[in-house]
C-alpha cells in the first residue's frame, strides 16, 4: 500500500513539473515589450513592481534559467506580487479562497447526493418514462448556459418573488453579527449553488447511470439474485459497491472542471471568490495573480486524484499495490 | 439410400431459401434502429437539422445584414435603413425595438436586427463546435492511437501528457490566454481561429484516452490475435481491424463534444474573453444579461441566443445518448 | 425480400413487442397477489418439478424468439436428469425460467407451468406465476443454481466468506454469527477446500477449479431439494472436470437432493444423469432414462448426436457431423424442425410438428417414423 501511494505521489509531481513548465510556457510567451504593453495603463503598478515581474519570469533570461528561477521560487510559495491587488499572490489566494470552496464543496456534495440514487433509480428501470424523465433531466442540465439559467432564477426569485438577493455576498450597510450573518451568507449562497448543482450534476448522473447498467447486467448479479437475496440488497449492496469504484475515480478528476464552475458561477452572481479574483485579472492584466490561481488549481486536481487513488485501492480488493 | 441424399440436400437448399426470408438485420441497421427507437435522439437529430438550415439559408432569406444598423425619423417614428440614412438629420438609432413585423425578434441595444444576428451567431458557434471537435479528434486519435498501439514508454508518456492536460482547468486558462491576447492587441478576426485551435489543444486528451482505452481492449481481443496469426501487414491490421471498431466511439465524443465546446464558448464570450464584437456569437449575443435594465424589461434581446444554444446542445447530448445506447451491444434486447 | 416488406414486419414486430412489454410491466406492478393464482397440484407426488408444455419467449426487434417452445418432462425426487442439446437450443433459458430470472420484459414466460413439490410448506407452486417475495424464499434455498462462468459468477469486491455467509444467514436466520461462519466452512469442505483463512479471500485469489467449487459450496449451502447446474464443468480443465462431477454425485446422495444437470456434453450426461432430456431448437425430442437413450435412441437427432461422439477402440476415418445448420429460432417453420437436416425424413415430415409418442414407460419421442414403430413396441 505504501508502495503504491509513494508511486501515485512521484508521479503527480511529474504530472506538476509538467502543468507548471506548459503554464510558464505560456506566460513567458509574450514579446519584450509585454510587460511595459499590459502595464501602460495601469496606475496600481510601480517601477519596482515591473522590474520584479521581469525578474519573476526571468524574462531577462534564457528559458531553462528563468523557469528554474521561477520554480524556485514557486517552491518557496512565492508567486510574484498581484498588480490588483498589491500583494503577493499567496496571500491573495488564501484571502478569497473560503468562498471558492465553500461554493464548490456544498455544490459537489449535492451532486453526489442526487446524482448517485437518481442514476441507480434510472439504470434499474431503464427504458421506462422513468428513466426517459430523469436522463432528459439530466441532459437538460447539462445543456443549459449557467448564465441563462441564472438570469431566470434571478428574474424568479429576486425580481419577481424578492426572496433572494441578487448578487453579491452579503447585504450592505446591515453589519449582522453572529448567527445572522451566517444566515445573510447563506441567502446569498442559494442561487449560486443551484445553477451550480443544476448545470453539473447532469454528467455524474448519466456516468452512475451507465456504469449501474453495465454491472446490472454482471453475472454475479445474477449470481446474487440466485442466491434469494431481496432486490434492494442485490441494488445496494452487490452492484452498488461495483458502481462505486468508477465514481471515486470520477469524483477525484472533477476538481478542474468544478473551479472552471466556480469561476463562471462567481462571476455571474459577483461573489468575492478566487474565480471573480481571477475574471477581474483577465481586465487587468494581472498575470502574476492567474498563474499562481491556475498552479493552485493543480496542485488541487493532483492532491483529488490521489486521494481517489488511495480511495479506489480500498474499494477494489483487485488493485495490486 | 441415394434416393435420400438428395432428399437431404434439396430438404437443406429449403432451409436456406426459408431462412433468406426472414427479417435479417445487419450490425448497421440494428444500430440504426436502436438509435432510432429512442425518442429524445429522434428529436436531438430533428433540432439539429433545422439549426443548420437556420444558419446555413437564414442569412440568405433575410433582408438585413449581419451589421445593419437601424434608425428612425424622430418626426414620423418610421424606420430608416442604414443605406438611407445620408443627409437625414432628425434620425435616433432604433434600440430595443419591440417585436414587430419587420423584427420578428426585435433589435438590440446597438440597434440590430436580433433575428438575423442569431443565424450569423449559430454561424460561428456551429463552426467553432465542429473545428475544435475537429482538432481536438485529429490530435487525440493520433496520440491516443499510438499510445493503445505501441504501448510500453510511449504509452507512458502520452499518458502522463494526457494526465497533464487534465490538470489544466479549462476556464482559468483561457482567462490568462485571454489576458495575453489583449496584451498582444489580437484583433478579433484573428482571435476566434486562435480560440478554437486553443480549445482543441486544451480538449483532445479525453479524446485520446478513450481511444487508447479502445485499441488496448481490442488488442486483447481474440480476433486480433487471430488476425495477426494470418500474417497481415501492420498497416492493414489498424486500417482493416482497429480503426473501424473504434470508430463508434470516436463519433459519440464528437457528437458529446460538439455540444460542450458550444456551451463552453457561449460561456466564455459571456465571460468576456471569447468572441468579440463586431462578430456575433449565441454566447456573446446572450452576454447582455449583465445590464439589468435589459434582464427585466427586454427578454426578447438576450432569451432568444439562450435558448438557441440550450436547444443545441441539448440536442446534440441527446444525439450522443442515444448513439451510446444504440453502439453498445449489452443495450440490446 | 423487398426493403418495403421488411419495413412493414419491422413495424409490425415493433407495434407487438410494445404490448407485450406493456402487459409484463403490468404484472410486474402487481402486488399482494393471492395465493391460491399460484398454488397447483403436482401430477405425480414423486416429482420435485415438473415442466408442463413451457413457453418461453424472447420479444427481440428481430422478432420473437421461442427458446423454449412447449417442453414438458419430470424430475422424480432424488434423480439426476441430464439436459443435452446444443448450444442455442434454449437448455439455459430453461433453468433460467425456473430459477425466476427471465431478463424481463424481453424474456417472459409465454405459458405453461413449472410446478414445483414444495415439501416445507407441504404445498405445490407454479414456479411462473410466484411472486417475487415467495421466489426470493426458494430461490438459493430449496433450489439453487450453478452458474456456468466460475470467473465472472463471483462478486470481485466481496470475500468468499461475505458471499458464503450472506446466503446461510439469509435462509438461516436462526444461526448466531459464529455459527453462520461454522456452516459456511463445513460446506467449503464439503466440496474440498480446506484452507486457512479461505473466507477472508477475495474471488480472484483463487484459481478457477476452485472459484466453482465455491460457486458450488454457495448451491449447497442450504441443504437444497434441487440444484440445477448449467454447464457447470464446461470453462475447467479436463481434470478439474472430473473432480466437480464426483463431487456433485458425492453430494447428491449425502445431501439427497435432486440434480438438473444442463449440459452439452454427452460423456457427462452418461456419467451422471439417470433421466435424459434432449433438446432442439426449443423443444424436447426425446427423452427417457440413460440407458433409453444412449442403447437405444429412436429420434434421428439423437442418433446422429451419439453417432458424432468420438468412441474408444471404434475405427472409423472422420466422426459423423449432423449436415446443415440449426435453424433460426425466428419464425420456426411449421413442420418438424429437424426435417431439414434429417436423413431419414419421409413424406409425414411435411405435415405439423409431431406429437410426442411413448416408445415404452420412460422413453418418449417425437418423431413421425417412431410413431409407427409406437404401436408395435
Amino acid at each position: 500500500m505504501r508502495k503504491y501511494i509513494i508511486k501515485r505521489i512521484l508521479i503527480s509531481i511529474l504530472v506538476l513539473l509538467g502543468v507548471s513548465i506548459i503554464l510558464y510556457t505560456v506566460a513567458r510567451s509574450v514579446p519584450g515589450d509585454y510587460v511595459t504593453n499590459i502595464t501602460a495603463g495601469n496606475q496600481n503598478i510601480t517601477p519596482e513592481m515591473e522590474a520584479q515581474m521581469r525578474e519573476q519570469y526571468g524574462l531577462d533570461k534564457g528559458l531553462v534559467e528563468g523557469y528554474v528561477d521561477w520554480l524556485v521560487d514557486a517552491l518557496h510559495g512565492d508567486f510574484g506580487t498581484s498588480f490588483v491587488y498589491q500583494r503577493p499572490v499567496a496571500q491573495v489566494i488564501k484571502e478569497y479562497m473560503a468562498p471558492t470552496l465553500a461554493l464548490s464543496g456544498i455544490a459537489l456534495t449535492l451532486e453526489v447526493i442526487l446524482a448517485i440514487p437518481f442514476g441507480i433509480w434510472a439504470a434499474r428501470k431503464q427504458y421506462s418514462m422513468t428513466d426517459y424523465t430523469i436522463v432528459a433531466i439530466a441532459l437538460m442540465g447539462i445543456s443549459l448556459p449557467s448564465f441563462f439559467f441564472a438570469s431566470i432564477l434571478r428574474i424568479v426569485f429576486s425580481i419577481k418573488l424578492g426572496w433572494l438577493p441578487i448578487s453579491g455576498m452579503l447585504t450592505a450597510r446591515m453589519n449582522y453579527q453572529g448567527f445572522d450573518l451566517f444566515l445573510d451568507y447563506a441567502r446569498h449562497f442559494v442561487l449560486p449553488i443551484v445553477v451550480f448543482v443544476i448545470t453539473g450534476v447532469g454528467s455524474m448522473l448519466r456516468y452512475v447511470r451507465t456504469n449501474m447498467l453495465e454491472v446490472l447486467s454482471a453475472d454475479y448479479v445474477r449470481t446474487a439474485r440466485a442466491k434469494g437475496l431481496p432486490e434492494h440488497k442485490v441494488i445496494y449492496k452487490h452492484a452498488f459497491r461495483n458502481t462505486l469504484i468508477p465514481i471515486v475515480t470520477l469524483i477525484g478528476g472533477m476538481i478542474p472542471a468544478l473551479f472552471s464552475g466556480a469561476v463562471i458561477t462567481e462571476g455571474i452572481f459577483s461573489l468575492e471568490g478566487l474565480g471573480n479574483v481571477a475574471l477581474k485579472a483577465v481586465y487587468n492584466g494581472d498575470i502574476p495573480y492567474l498563474m499562481g490561481f491556475n498552479m493552485f488549481i493543480a496542485v488541487l486536481t493532483l492532491l483529488g486524484t490521489l486521494v481517489a487513488d488511495v480511495l479506489y485501492a480500498v474499494v477494489d480488493p483487485r488493485v495490486r499495490y | 439410400m441415394s434416393d435420400n441424399k438428395e432428399l437431404l440436400e434439396r430438404n437443406l437448399k429449403e432451409q436456406d431459401e426459408f431462412e433468406k426470408n426472414q427479417v435479417i438485420m445487419t450490425p448497421g441497421q440494428l444500430i440504426a434502429k436502436r438509435f432510432f427507437r429512442n425518442k429524445l435522439a429522434c428529436f436531438g437529430l430533428g433540432v439539429i437539422i433545422v439549426m443548420v438550415l437556420f444558419c446555413a439559408i437564414g442569412p440568405i432569406i433575410s433582408p438585413y445584414g449581419e451589421y445593419e444598423i437601424f434608425y428612425f425619423d424622430v418626426n414620423t417614428n418610421a424606420e430608416v435603413r442604414m443605406d438611407k440614412v445620408s443627409g437625414n438629420p432628425n434620425l435616433g438609432v432604433l434600440v430595443k425595438a419591440p417585436i414587430s413585423a419587420s423584427h420578428w425578434l426585435g433589435t438590440d441595444a446597438d440597434g440590430r436586427d436580433v433575428l438575423t444576428r442569431l443565424m450569423y451567431g449559430g454561424r460561428i458557434s456551429l463552426t467553432v463546435g465542429l473545428v475544435v471537435v475537429g482538432i481536438e479528434l485529429v490530435i487525440g486519435i493520433l496520440l491516443g492511437g499510438i499510445a493503445g498501439y505501441y504501448g510500453g514508454a510511449v504509452d507512458m508518456i502520452i499518458m502522463r501528457l494526457c494526465e497533464i492536460f487534465y490538470c489544466l482547468p479549462f476556464v482559468p486558462i483561457m482567462l490568462i490566454l485571454s489576458s495575453l491576447f489583449v496584451g498582444y492587441g489580437i484583433s478579433p478576426q484573428k482571435k476566434i481561429y486562435f480560440i478554437m485551435i486553443v480549445m482543441g489543444v486544451l480538449y483532445w486528451a479525453s479524446v485520446a484516452r478513450n481511444v487508447r482505452a479502445q485499441i488496448l481492449s481490442l488488442r486483447e481481443m481474440e480476433y486480433m490475435q487471430a488476425a495477426e496469426s494470418t500474417g497481415i501487414k501492420t498497416w492493414r491490421k489498424i486500417l482493416k481491424h482497429l480503426v473501424p471498431n473504434t470508430i463508434p466511439i470516436i463519433i459519440l465524443i464528437a457528437t458529446m463534444d460538439i455540444g460542450s465546446v458550444i456551451l463552453t464558448e457561449s460561456v466564455l464570450s459571456f465571460l468576456g474573453v471569447g468572441i468579440a464584437w463586431p462578430y456575433a456569437s449565441w454566447g456573446n449575443m446572450a452576454n447582455v444579461v449583465t445590464d439589468s435594465i435589459i434582464l427585466k424589461n427586454y427578454p426578447n434581446i438576450w432569451a432568444p441566443p439562450s435558448l438557441l444554444i440550450l436547444f443545441t446542445v441539448l440536442a446534440f447530448n441527446f444525439i450522443g445518448d442515444g448513439m451510446r445506447d444504440a453502439f453498445d451491444p449489452r443495450m440490446k434486447r | 425480400m423487398d426493403k418495403n416488406t421488411q419495413k412493414a414486419r419491422l413495424k409490425s414486430i415493433k407495434k407487438f413487442n410494445a404490448v407485450k412489454y406493456k402487459e409484463y410491466n403490468k404484472k410486474q406492478r402487481r402486488k399482494r397477489i393471492p395465493e391460491s393464482e399460484y398454488m397447483t397440484t403436482m401430477a405425480d407426488d414423486h416429482n420435485i418439478l415438473e415442466f408442463d408444455n413451457l413457453r418461453t419467449y424472447f420479444y427481440t426487434d428481430a422478432g420473437t424468439v421461442k427458446a423454449v417452445d412447449g417442453v414438458s418432462f419430470q424430475i422424480p425426487r432424488g434423480a439426476t436428469i441430464g439436459v443435452v442439446g446444443e448450444s442455442g437450443c434454449g437448455k439455459s433459458v430453461t433453468s433460467l425460467t425456473t430459477m425466476g430470472l427471465l431478463a424481463g420484459p424481453t424474456g417472459q414466460v409465454a405459458g405453461g407451468s413449472i410446478r414445483y413439490n414444495q415439501k416445507s410448506q407441504n404445498r405445490a407452486v407454479d414456479l411462473t406465476k410466484l411472486p417475487r417475495k415467495e421466489f426470493e424464499k426458494i430461490r438459493g434455498n430449496e433450489i439453487s443454481m450453478i452458474f456456468q462462468e466460475p470467473m465472472t459468477a463471483l462478486n470481485p469486491v466481496f470475500t468468499i466468506g461475505d458471499q458464503l455467509c450472506e446466503c446461510i444467514s439469509l435462509h438461516m436466520p436462526e444461526l448466531k454469527k459464529d455459527e453462520v461462519e461454522a456452516r459456511a466452512l463445513e460446506v467449503l469442505e464439503l466440496v474440498g477446500i480446506k484452507r486457512e483463512g479461505i473466507l477472508n479471500n477475495y474471488p480472484h485469489e483463487l484459481s478457477g477449479g476452485m472459484r466453482q467449487r465455491v460457486v458450488i459450496a454457495m448451491a449447497l449451502c442450504c441443504d437444497p431439494q434441487l440444484i440445477i447446474a448449467d454447464e457447470p464443468t464446461t470453462a475447467l480443465d479436463v481434470t478439474i472436470q472430473a473432480q466437480i462431477l464426483d463431487l456433485l454425485r458425492n453430494l447428491k446422495d449425502k445431501i439427497n437432493a435432486s440434480i438438473m444437470l444442463i449440459t452439452h456434453d454427452l460423456g457427462v450426461v452418461a456419467e451422471m444423469a439417470d433421466y435424459v432430456v434432449v433438446m432442439y431448437a426449443g423443444r424436447v425430442v426425446e427423452q427417457g432414462t440413460a440407458e433409453d437413450i444412449f442403447h437405444h435412441p429412436a429420434h434421428p437427432y439423437t442418433i446422429g448426436l451419439m453417432k458424432s461422439k468420438p468412441m474408444l477402440g471404434e475405427k472409423i476415418d472422420r466422426l459423423y457431423s449432423i449436415p446443415g445448420n440449426v435453424p433460426n429460432p425466428i419464425n420456426l417453420p411449421e413442420h418438424c424442425y429437424f426435417k431439414n437436416r434429417c436423413e431419414s425424413c419421409v413424406e409425414a415430415c411435411e405435415g405439423l410438428y409431431p406429437e410426442l409418442v411413448s416408445l415404452s414407460k420412460t422413453h418418449k419421442v417425437s418423431c413421425y417414423l417412431c410413431g409407427k414403430k409406437g404401436g408395435e413396441n
